[in-house]
């Protein structure tokens, strides 16, 4: 009883709680533990991908697909919530009127995308994927009418959000009580209640007919579950949360681009974090998506520290670029995936048991 | 090889051909025609390799585009070092700097295949998941080396002289190096298909692709085939992607990642593991970029997926799948 809220799925290990919990309170406590811009910058970047991160993980992780159009969900709904606001839509109904759209958007278009692969080979399904993602990353700079090309969209949100409005004319705890702590709080909430939501997804009859499917397809359709059926809905609805989270990123930022929701290595990003954190875990890329976060944030700009001390060296300051980022992540992924298969979360389970 | 005459598939492109003659005037139908054959063929280079590897052994290679950005750096440096052979106006000297740079580009990507498969594939046989991950790494990997290795500015690539414009046939325009291209495919082409039809390894390939365990069962060890297969995939994909790199006389560190999406499609088109429909995949593919990015050119990417569509609600598995599923 006392884990209802969690679906009576429990992070599994100590260290792993520890973690989890750490977390929630840091993100819980963001804007008072960590007073700045910066860092407020950080924590919510942080709930929105743990939301992305998640709903990735309920579709690689649970039902055993891998998809490369993730970041295309994720642009429907920023794009869906930043057209009516940059073409002068106001208040909250234009927010939830594109979010619905981009949220329909993507859940139509991914339960198409399966539908058509899944029923043949699950490969299909990667490779389509991958193409039907890099088509939405052209039309995105072609279509400058809608999408802003490649500059992308800027837009102002309703003044309850804005830097300018006061909720309290004092501050509290040294902290002002403003229209972008409760922006943060917004994300934070409705990253909280999608994450518990998809914990409750995972652990409900539907997931686990996924993990059966995931772990034997042809005895799971002996049993009379239609496997394809059950891995479109997934599709549909890991795309559609990842949506939602592409309509939060674009609140916070107040600005969509392509290269902010669309490019291949946010893709790589989300990758890594659910890959990291422990696949079909939940927890793992909640857990991974703040340490990528983080690593982006704070180790990023060191690499060029470890550049400017390799300076007189050969071939180093190279390695050493900062946008030479991605080798560093790729060789720390295929490191992941050969030694740790089970990620941060799925290790320590099996530790603990 | 098998069913060979599946009219209705082999059919396909002289339909598509036919079709598009009414859009458009003769000479711009035959210079697209040609230039979507040149394309389609350099499209079959990169494509048989991820086929045959698929098929022979089960495995899925997302990195198959490194081995063309590799293929098409090393062809670029190659023209760029003989610059005194490709500025001579001589067919002989032209040709022999195109046929160096292909060789080296052959030679690189197949000894990048070698280290690849050594090194990543091997362990994660059997599993889908793992070797898309595995594969995804090392295609981020190997793009990024190339970027360390060559800088991340495009690189020019001169054409040699004398397949630098075009000539004229009754009025339509073909471009020099499209007819180079196009025969220098036919040829691997050709070579590939004896080798495949006509020798004991090709029968042993064919065979495994059929029924790996049989083919093991008979003694033969299928591992070793398999990685002469996948250097040779990859050196067939280093070999399009040099070829395709000296057509856009530009290259990119990102080419590897763009092709990689049309050599998905051809094959999904073709059937994962057919030769045959690679062939057709492939320049039904070229054909329909062609004739559409002269249509309507923003909607290339998206005809081609289109085609992929239609495709595959007609013959879900692709124009010619393999027996075995």
């Amino acid at each position: 009883m006392r884990f209802r809220l969690l679906s009576n799925d429990r992070p599994g290990h100590p260290v792993a709680t520890l973690l989890v919990v750490l977390l929630f309170l840091a993100l819980a406590t963001a804007p008072f533990a960590f007073p700045g811009t910066r860092s407020v910058a950080v924590a919510s970047r942080i709930c929105v991908f743990i939301v992305l991160a998640a709903s990735y993980d309920m579709l690689l992780g649970y039902t055993g697909i891998v998809s490369f159009a993730h970041t295309m969900f994720f642009a429907f709904g920023a794009y869906g919530v930043a057209i009516p606001l940059a073409r002068g839509g106001v208040g909250g109904g234009a927010i939830l009127l594109g979010g619905a759209a981009g949220v329909a958007l993507a859940a139509m278009v991914s339960a198409l995308i399966a539908l058509l692969s899944l029923r043949v080979q699950k490969i299909f399904f990667s490779m389509i994927t991958l193409a039907v993602a890099s088509f939405a990353q052209i039309l995105a700079t072609q279509l400058r009418d809608l999408t802003g090309g490649e500059d992308g969209l800027t837009f102002s949100l309703p003044a309850i959000l804005g830097p300018g409005f006061r909720l309290l004319r004092e501050p509290v705890l040294g902290v002002r009580i403003d229209g972008r702590l409760i922006t943060y709080y917004l994300v934070f909430a409705v990253a909280l209640a999608l994450f518990l939501f998809m914990l409750r997804v995972v652990n409900s009859p539907f997931g686990r007919v996924l993990q059966a499917i995931r772990e034997n397809e042809f005895r799971a359709e002996a049993l009379g579950y239609r496997v394809t059926v059950y891995r479109t809905l997934a599709s549909a609805l890991s795309a559609s949360i990842a949506a939602v989270a592409g309509g939060l990123l674009a609140l916070l930022l107040r600005y969509v681009g392509p290269d902010a929701t669309l490019s291949f290595s946010i893709m790589v990003d989300i990758l890594l974090m659910v890959v990291i954190g422990g696949m079909g875990t939940l927890y793992g890329p909640a857990l991974g998506a703040a340490m990528i976060v983080l690593a982006q944030y704070y180790l990023q700009p060191a690499l060029q520290n470890a550049a400017d001390a390799t300076a007189g060296l050969p071939l180093l300051p190279a390695l050493f670029h900062p946008d030479r980022w991605l080798l560093w992540l790729g060789t720390l992924f295929i490191l992941i995936v050969y030694f740790f298969p089970a990620g941060v979360v799925g290790t320590l389970r099996r530790r603990g048991r | 090889m098998k069913r060979a005459h599946d009219w209705a598939a082999i059919l396909l492109l002289p339909v598509l051909i036919l079709l598009a003659l009414p859009t458009m005037s003769l000479s711009t139908w035959v210079t697209l025609t040609v230039a979507g054959g040149a394309m389609g063929m350099m499209l079959f280079l990169m494509a048989l390799g991820l086929t045959l590897i698929f098929g022979l052994m089960d495995v899925l290679n997302f990195a198959h585009g490194a081995f063309i950005t590799l293929g098409a750096y090393v062809a670029a440096s190659v023209l760029g070092a003989l610059t005194g052979w490709t500025a001579a106006d001589s067919w002989a000297l032209n040709m022999l700097a195109l046929a160096a740079a292909v060789a080296a580009a052959a030679m690189c990507a197949g000894g990048a295949g070698l280290l690849f498969e050594r090194v990543l594939i091997r362990r994660v046989y059997g599993s889908h998941l793992q070797q898309i991950l595995i594969t995804v790494g090392g295609l981020i990997v190997t793009e990024q080396l190339v970027v360390v290795a060559w800088g991340a500015q495009q690189l020019e690539i001169p054409r040699p002289m004398a397949m630098r414009g075009s000539f004229l046939v009754g009025g339509a325009a073909i471009e020099k190096y499209r007819v180079v291209a196009m025969a220098l495919g036919l040829v691997i082409w050709l070579v590939m298909y004896l080798l495949l039809n006509r020798t004991r390894v090709g029968l042993l390939v064919r065979a495994g692709v059929e029924n790996r365990e049989m083919v093991e069962a008979l003694g033969f060890r299928i591992r070793r085939l398999f990685v002469g297969v996948f250097v040779a995939g990859a050196a067939l994909a280093g070999i399009g992607g040099a070829m395709w790199a000296a057509y856009q006389q530009v290259v990119t560190s990102s080419i590897g990642g763009d092709m990689t999406i049309l050599v998905f499609i051809v094959v999904i088109i073709g059937g994962l593991g057919s030769v045959t429909g690679c062939l057709i995949g492939a320049i039904l593919v070229g054909l329909v970029t062609n004739y559409i990015g002269f249509l309507a050119p923003s909607l290339s990417l998206g005809s081609t997926i289109a085609a992929m569509v239609l495709i595959l609600l007609w013959r879900p598995r692709g124009l010619f799948p393999l027996a075995r599923s």
